[in-house]
């Protein structure tokens, strides 16, 4: 074939990918120089996660070639795809989370016979070698999003792999593990393998990687030699083709209204039966949005629970317009003006194998019916609604859910937590894993809750959206509000040692 | 009561214990590796038939185990087939199984009923030990089977505690994805999992027609299967676990033709006056009690069953 290749570490030509209804891929391209590390870069649909998935032979492409090392390869599983040295870290990690970190990451490549001592030192040597730090010990349903990535990254050096995948690896990190992160993907790369980068943060992106390429609908549009000589406007038109994108800015100050929703006292337990929340007091009022910031894992998620009733505080009060909800359910929650984007959009938040239709009107659905039964016509007129309302690229209504791309899920999932104007919205993580424009899109919507009465309670690991955004700023730090500040006079630094837990007197 | 009748009585709680254990570590193989098979009672049925028929024209009992294994490892490859290589449901294939197996045996058996084989499992008076009184009568005058038994119970435990296969095997029990995408074959794990579970479950069908109720006719498994499969639910998945609630289930199995004749009380309760029909449903009864124990225990960190239990496989699905 073409003379060029074996200095590519991958090639992968016309790669063409189709599902049912979507054509993922259209002859995309992607082709990374050994010794490099390269972003591969596109909006939510842009077929990147179908590329790499080409790759590391989950999928087989409808045409194109995979080369690897200069190579043709032909795989059939991804055990084919492992022997030719192609390392990948899934979008949603392969752990499994019963056994241990040893466990996990010889599984595929052990002894016949396990002697656990002797697997448990081997992979302490070799975290030790790369400066990752892991209990080999451990069994891995124990370990946080960011240790868990590291046990995949010890998993694809554990089998020796020349390529490196990483599919939005920074997505659950907190901002000084992704540093690290970065450091030790450059450490590899000296080491002579590549590393194929994959994130919507651009300004990580060009702090990490060496080159680039930006998939957009299927199609490579462009690639770029050296990410030091491109701006990120620049990059950011590359993806979505236009140059819109960045944070919406918050419009003038509103007079905060009457409360909506407290917290008194309230303290709980995370699933592993730790105490996760230790008396939290707060409060958000209409017209204002209020931030929660803090590195992941510090209470947030048990705090958005207990709020919406999936989590029972094992003390405190919660009340929603004023009204005790401490013991209501759910349901009786969302019917007071409570409404919830989950952290967890495809299981919390969704029903997968519903149909769009059936997903929008499982909150409203008694609006729908007439005496005991639904009307058919009226839930697609309400869920068409909420898909014109709030710019919902979808196929066919009753299609099952999850076919629709990150961005889509969450728009419509907020616009049907919207639907009956609710007085609060608690919003948990909602612009994560977003392309620019769908977190311009969310982040408006917010805004316009805002403006039209809701109190937003918006948990997000973004600082940057938190500022932008916010009116107040609550710090969490291992379970506690350690500190409240104001967004736009606070200094940076200060913020930061709030996280870490650093709180001035 | 006699001191016979006694004696008797837990010889009969090993036998059962046995017939229960070799069909539920069949199941408890499958299940770890992902797959539910409700097919338990139609298996054993099948084994049992052909395991007769075959001891009837060979005379040899070890010909006719082994030739109910293998019936009972095409019939659980069937399951294996239709769950995890076409990917249909698990509950409504292993149920068709059941009713399916219990028909065919009917079937397949109408010509053999009533007849008697000539060779069948004998007692192995293991030398120096079976005249031990008591614990000699009760362990150590039995038929090979339930030495065989134990030793297949501890070649499972250690497959799957200490070999790359069991480590395979239980990740493709708890992740189907995880396990592909580390380079195992999920289909060939899972598949390769049901159809030694089947065999089990052919050979515990031959010990029930070669042994313990010499002959075939139809309703001869009489839901054992069914109490294989709440055995591993009992046994929360482990090898060893499931050996001590096979000896409480054999011995619920062992007491019920025999409580009618037990003339004592116990706690204040006349033996013989507690209905047979009461006693059957007691294993399930522990079963659900276990279960509810589970679920309270494991609240704070994942549960012992396996976690993609039932859970169809297919690699480009999402
Ligand atoms: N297994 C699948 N079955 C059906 N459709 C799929 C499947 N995988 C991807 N798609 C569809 O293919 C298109 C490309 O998806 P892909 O996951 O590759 O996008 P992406 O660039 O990784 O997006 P994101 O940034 O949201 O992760 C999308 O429209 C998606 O809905
Ligand atoms: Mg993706």
């Amino acid at each position: 074939m073409a003379s060029s290749d074996a200095d590519h570490a991958v090639w992968l030509r016309g790669i063409e990918k189709r599902f049912p209804g979507v054509i993922a891929c259209a002859g995309a391209e992607l082709r990374v120089r050994p010794g490099t590390i390269h972003a591969l870069l596109g909006e939510n649909g842009a077929g990147k996660t179908t590329m790499v998935n080409v790759l590391a032979g989950v999928y087989r492409p409808d045409g194109g070639e995979v080369w690897v090392n200069g190579q043709r390869r032909f795989f059939q599983s991804p055990a084919d795809a492992i022997a030719a040295g192609v390392g990948m870290v899934y979008q949603e990690f392969r752990l499994v989370p019963t056994l241990t970190v040893a466990e996990n990451i010889v599984l595929g490549s052990a002894p016949r016979l396990l002697r656990s001592a002797e697997i448990e030192e081997r992979v302490a040597e070799l975290s030790a070698a790369y400066g990752m730090a892991a209990d080999p010990t451990r069994p891995v349903w124990q370990l946080s999003m960011g240790e868990r990535q590291r046990v995949e990254i010890l998993k694809a050096l554990w089998r020796n792999a020349s390529v490196l995948v990483m599919d939005e690896p920074t997505a659950v990190l907190t901002p000084g593990e992704a540093a690290e992160l970065g450091a030790a993907l450059r450490a590899m790369a000296d080491d002579g393998r590549s590393v194929i980068y994959i994130s919507h943060k651009l300004d990580q992106v060009v702090a990490f990687c060496d080159e680039a390429t930006v998939l957009r609908q299927g199609k490579t549009v462009a690639t770029v030699d050296d990410l030091q000589d491109v701006d990120l406007t620049e990059l950011a038109e590359l993806m979505v083709g236009s140059s819109e994108g960045g944070y919406v800015d918050r419009p003038p100050d509103l007079e905060a209204g009457p409360e909506v929703l407290s917290l008194q006292g309230v303290s709980a337990l995370n699933d592993r039966g730790l105490p996760a929340l230790v008396d939290i007091n707060m409060t958000v009022h209409s017209h204002e949005i209020v931030g929660i910031v803090g590195v992941s894992g510090n209470g947030q998620k048990e705090l958005a629970e207990v709020i919406n009733g999936l989590r029972r505080p094992t003390q405190g009060r919660v009340t929603v317009k004023q009204q005790d909800v401490t013991d209501a359910s759910p349901g009786d929650r969302y019917r007071l003006g409570l409404a919830y984007v989950p952290e967890d959009r495809l299981g919390v938040g969704l029903a997968p194998k519903m149909s769009v239709v059936d997903n929008s009107i499982v909150r409203s659905y008694r609006l729908q019916r007439r005496g005991l039964m639904l009307v058919m016509a009226k839930c697609v007129k309400f869920c068409q609604g909420l898909v014109e309302r709030f710019g919902v690229r979808t196929g066919r209504l009753n299609d099952p859910i999850a076919g629709l791309s990150g961005g889509n899920l969450q728009r419509l999932l907020l616009g049907r937590e919207l639907a009956e104007q609710p007085a609060v919205l608690v919003a948990a993580q909602p612009t994560r894993g977003l392309d620019v424009q769908g977190v311009a899109a969310i982040q408006s919507h917010l805004v316009d809750q805002r403006s039209e009465g809701v109190g937003v309670l918006l948990i997000s690991e973004d600082l940057d959206e938190l500022l932008a955004l916010s009116d107040r700023l609550l710090v969490m730090y291992e379970g506690r509000v350690v500190s409240e500040l104001a967004p736009d006079v606070t200094p940076r630094s200060v913020i930061g040692e709030a996280m870490a837990g650093q709180v001035r007197a | 009561m006699s001191e016979d009748a006694l004696i008797g009585l837990f010889v009969a709680t090993v036998q059962f214990g046995t017939l229960v254990f070799l069909a539920a570590l069949g199941e408890l193989i499958a299940e770890r590796s992902g797959v539910l098979n409700l097919g338990v009672e139609g298996m054993m049925a099948m084994g049992a038939v052909s395991g007769f028929m075959v001891g009837l024209e060979t005379g040899s009992p070890w010909a006719a185990f082994f030739a109910a294994a293998a019936v009972g490892a095409l019939v659980g490859g069937f399951h294996a087939l239709v769950s995890v290589v076409l990917g249909a449901d698990q509950v409504v294939s292993g149920l068709a199984l059941t009713i399916g197996g219990l028909g065919l045996a009917a079937y397949v058996g109408r010509n053999v009923v009533g007849e008697r084989p000539e060779t069948l499992f004998t007692d192995l008076g293991i030398a120096g030990l079976a005249d031990i009184p008591w614990i000699g009568e009760i362990f150590f005058d039995q038929p090979p089977v339930v030495y065989l038994a134990v030793l297949l119970g501890l070649a499972v435990w250690f497959v799957l505690a200490r070999t790359r296969l069991g480590l395979a095997l239980r990740a493709a029990g708890e992740s189907a994805p995880t396990t592909d995408t580390a380079g195992h074959s999920v289909m060939a794990l899972r598949s390769g999992a049901v159809m030694v579970g089947g065999a089990f479950a052919g050979a515990a069908g031959s010990f029930l027609s070669l042994y313990m109720a010499p002959g075939w006719v139809e309703g001869t498994v009489a839901g054992r299967g069914w109490i294989a499969v709440a055995l591993v639910i009992f046994g929360a998945w482990r090898p060893g676990r499931l050996a001590l609630g096979a000896l409480l289930f054999g011995f619920t199995l062992a007491l019920q033709p025999r409580l009618q004749s037990f003339d004592i009380e116990l706690l204040g309760v006349q033996l013989n006056s507690i209905s047979p029909a009461l006693l059957g449903i007691l294993p399930f009864v522990l079963t659900v009690v276990v279960l509810v124990i589970i679920s309270w225990r494991y609240r704070h960190r994942p549960s012992p069953a396996p976690a993609a239990l039932g859970l169809p496989y297919r690699r480009e699905e999402r």
